[in-house]
Order: structure tokens, then sequence, then C-alpha cells
């Protein structure tokens, strides 16, 4: 069974450490904040100014004024701060920010990240994705294995205009967890029933496979 | 030297056609409203705005789109505009898009007398075609120039005659480094205190950035995206 959208996001929500600072982006990786386990502290940064993102206000107690980078009402927790968005992108390219997990459109064997920009559509822009994956000390990938063709979005070169270079370090997908290897895709982990075999057809990009493979725990 | 206006419209005046403007705000958080619709009013044309976003359709720059007041927009999201998309689609609106903390970094340096910065952020992507680039250390940057704008038009919380402006939670974003880079920068404020009020140690922006105020009215502060909890 390939893991849901909010599977993916516990499976990650597994790679935080106690007294990280993490982006999230938005869409699967929003969802790990509902999985940070409850023994560590971690403070999420909202690239729009702030340190120490809480969850969704109660309904009546939405502040226009309050937001995170996906423009949706949010709270703080004890400790937030707010700032500009030149000291945000600073502490981003500065190397403070411990994790950042965002989705992509496709990532290559080498790491390269494409996830803004689709030929022949409408371009709604980068927003802060450019400044992440360029400076990010660790970037995690949070994606379907394939697109809703079935092609596999992890692949040798990828194909869409580029949004970073050899960046990314980790992909939970809904099939399988890889760590981006200088020869490949090292698989990791695979999601619980689904097979080697099976991982491998869908990744079209070089995958490495060593002994075992254990099936992805929730 | 009195910095105090009286509304929008006085403190927009002699904005003309083709000037290039900075506004501030986050998606809809912390825009200049009240300047918005006056610039609106007076219906100037071939503006370039350099703002992170396009507004939305019915509100914040979206309302000068419709009029089709803006030439070209320089921004890093455009998403949720559907007479943005239109418009470009149709070739007669022109964007620039950036990453966004390049765009923060840009108005920073203007803000801070630098003509230029090196940032990572673009480099092996298309934003890096003819850029000047250059290697520190083993890692490449890209080199982005300060921004030049004729206007900058921020939203503050607080502000008082003085010019000194303070900032509600994320309505921050862009408005400092916006303040700090127009040749001439209008803030509008939801209070306007006389000096001595507001307390020095927490001042976001000195009022040596800021050349005209006023207290704006009516603000809507439209919410994008109203997410609540479960349960």
């Amino acid at each position: 069974m390939a893991l849901t959208k909010e599977q993916i996001a516990q499976r990650i929500a597994k790679e935080l450490k106690d007294g990280y600072y993490v982006n999230l982006g938005i869409g699967i990786p929003t969802l790990v904040a509902n999985y940070i386990p409850s023994n560590i502290k971690v403070v999420l940064q909202s690239e729009n100014g702030l340190l120490g993102m809480g969850p969704f206000p109660i309904a009546g107690e939405e502040n226009p004024d309050l937001i995170n980078a996906g423009k949706q009402t949010i709270t703080t927790v004890p400790g937030s701060v707010f700032f500009d968005s030149a000291m945000s992108f600073g502490m981003i390219r500065a190397g403070k920010v411990d994790l950042t997990v965002l989705g992509a459109m496709e990532v290559s064997e080498e790491g390269d990240i494409a996830n803004w920009k689709i030929p022949g559509k409408m371009v709604k822009g980068m927003g802060g994705a450019m400044d992440l994956v360029a400076s990010a000390k660790n970037i995690i990938v949070a994606m379907m294995h394939t697109n809703p063709k079935g092609e596999s979005k992890l692949l040798p070169q990828c194909t869409l205009p580029l949004t970073g270079k050899k960046c990314v370090k980790k992909i939970v997908s809904d099939l399988a967890v890889l760590d981006v290897v200088v020869n490949g895709f090292k698989l990791l982990e695979r999601a619980p029933g689904v097979s080697v075999e099976e991982i491998k057809a869908k990744t079209a990009g070089k995958l490495i496979v060593e002994g075992e493979i254990p099936e992805i725990k929730i | 030297m009195k910095k105090i206006v009286v509304n929008a419209d006085e403190a927009i005046k002699d904005i003309q056609d083709g000037a290039v403007l900075m506004l501030g705000g986050f998606g809809l958080c912390g825009i200049p409203e009240n300047c918005i619709a006056a610039l609106v009013k007076k219906g100037i044309k071939g503006l370039t705005c350099i703002s992170n976003n396009a507004g939305v359709d019915d509100f914040g720059i979206g309302l000068m789109l419709k009029q089709k007041q803006v030439r070209k927009m320089i921004s890093s999201y455009v998403g949720e505009n559907a007479e943005f998309e239109r418009q470009l689609l149709n070739g007669e609106l022109e964007v620039e898009l950036i990453p966004q903390g390049t765009l923060a970094t840009r108005c920073m340096a203007a803000g801070y007398g630098m003509p230029a910065v090196f940032t990572p952020a673009g480099v092996g992507t298309e934003i890096a075609d003819g850029k000047e680039t250059r290697n520190f250390n083993g890692k490449e940057y890209l080199l982005e120039f300060a921004f030049d704008a004729d206007f900058a038009i921020v939203k503050a919380w607080k502000g008082d005659s003085e010019g000194n402006l303070i900032y509600k939670e994320t309505a921050r974003n862009f408005n400092p480094l916006m303040a700090m880079a127009g040749k001439v920068t209008i803030a509008e404020v939801e209070e306007l205190v006389p000096a001595g009020e507001l307390n020095p140690n927490i001042i976001h922006t000195p009022g040596i950035y800021v050349h005209r105020i006023f207290q704006g009215e009516n603000y809507e502060k439209r919410i994008e995206q109203r997410t609540v909890r479960k349960n």
C-alpha cells in the first residue's frame, strides 16, 4: 500500500530532531507540523517573517495580520518572533534553518529539483523556493513517486526548468524513502507491501538497492 | 519639516504615469490599502510595481490591474489572480519573476546604499541567464542589483509625526525594506501619534527613511486563506 499524504508527513516528522529550526513548504510539507513528536521541541519558520509558528486559529480568532507563507491564518507559540523578509531569507541563506521540507515536480539523481514552472502553463512564480533550496543545510522532498500519468518523478535529469541544483538530500514519496547520494537514489525504506521491483520500475533515475530494504514504519 | 499629509490622495499626488513603485505586503497582509485606492482613483497608467504578489482580482494590486494601470509587475509569486493571467497571456502586461529572498535583498541593498549583492538563489536555473556570477569559498553566487524605485508605498501599524514606524505581526514582511528603498517613501498607518509617544527602543523603521505619513482609514484587511483548527 502506497503511503497517503498524511503518512508521508508522518514519516518525515521522524527526521525531526530536538532544537531544529524547520521551514515547511506548502502542501504535504505543511502536514508535517501535525506529527512533531511530543518529546522534542521544533521551531517552525515561516518565510514571510515568523519563527515560532503555531497551529491554525480557533474559528473566530483569525487575525488578518498573522499569516503563514501559504497566506493561511495561523497562530504563534510562546517565544515566537516576527521579522522582515530580508532577515527571514538572511537566516535561511546563512544556514540557520536546519531543515527545509518542500514538494517537487521532479528530482534528479544528482539532487536537482524542479518545482516552479511548467513550460506552456501560466507561471505563478518561484516564491521563496529558489532561496530555500540554494541555501538550506538539509532538504527533504515530500512528493508522489509518479505524476498523475504514472511517469516517474525521480529522473536521471530533470526535464522541467530547475529551481535549484544538487540540493535535495532525501526524498519521502508515497512508495519509498530514498537518500540522494553521489551516484543515484539510494533506497532506504519501502512503503508497506510495496516491492523493491515496483519502486525500481517507477524510478527512472538510477536506483541503488543494497541488502534487505525494510518497510516504512509509521 | 512636515511629514504628515492629510490622506492618501495628498500622499500620492505627484506620482505620474510610468512611475516605478514599490508596494509593501505579503499576499493581502500588510498592503497599503488606502494608497492603492487613491492610485486607482487617480487613474495613472504605465506603472511598474515591485511587490511580492499582485493581489487578487478585486483587492490589493488586483484593483490597479483591473484598471490596466500596471505595465510591469516585479514579484516572486503572482497566483490567485485571473485578470493578471488574462493580461499576461494577452501580452498586455510584463512580468519579471524573481526569488522572494532576492526581492527582499534587492530592496534592502537600496536602503543600505549598496549597489548590488551576491546571492546563491537561482544559481544553475534560468533566472541566472545573463547574470554575472562569482565563486566564494567554492560556492557560486549571482550578482543582483539594488532596486531603483521612484516611490515606496508601505503600510505600518503605528507611526509618529517624525515618520518613525512600527509594524504588526507578519504584516511587517517587505514593508520596512521598501520603506528604506524608495526615493520618496509614503507610509500609511493605522494609528498616527505625536512624536515621543512611540518607544524609541521598538521602532522598526527610523523616520529618516519616511517622507510622507498619514493615518489611513477603513482598513478591510481581507484574509486570503481563512484557515481554522478542526474540532
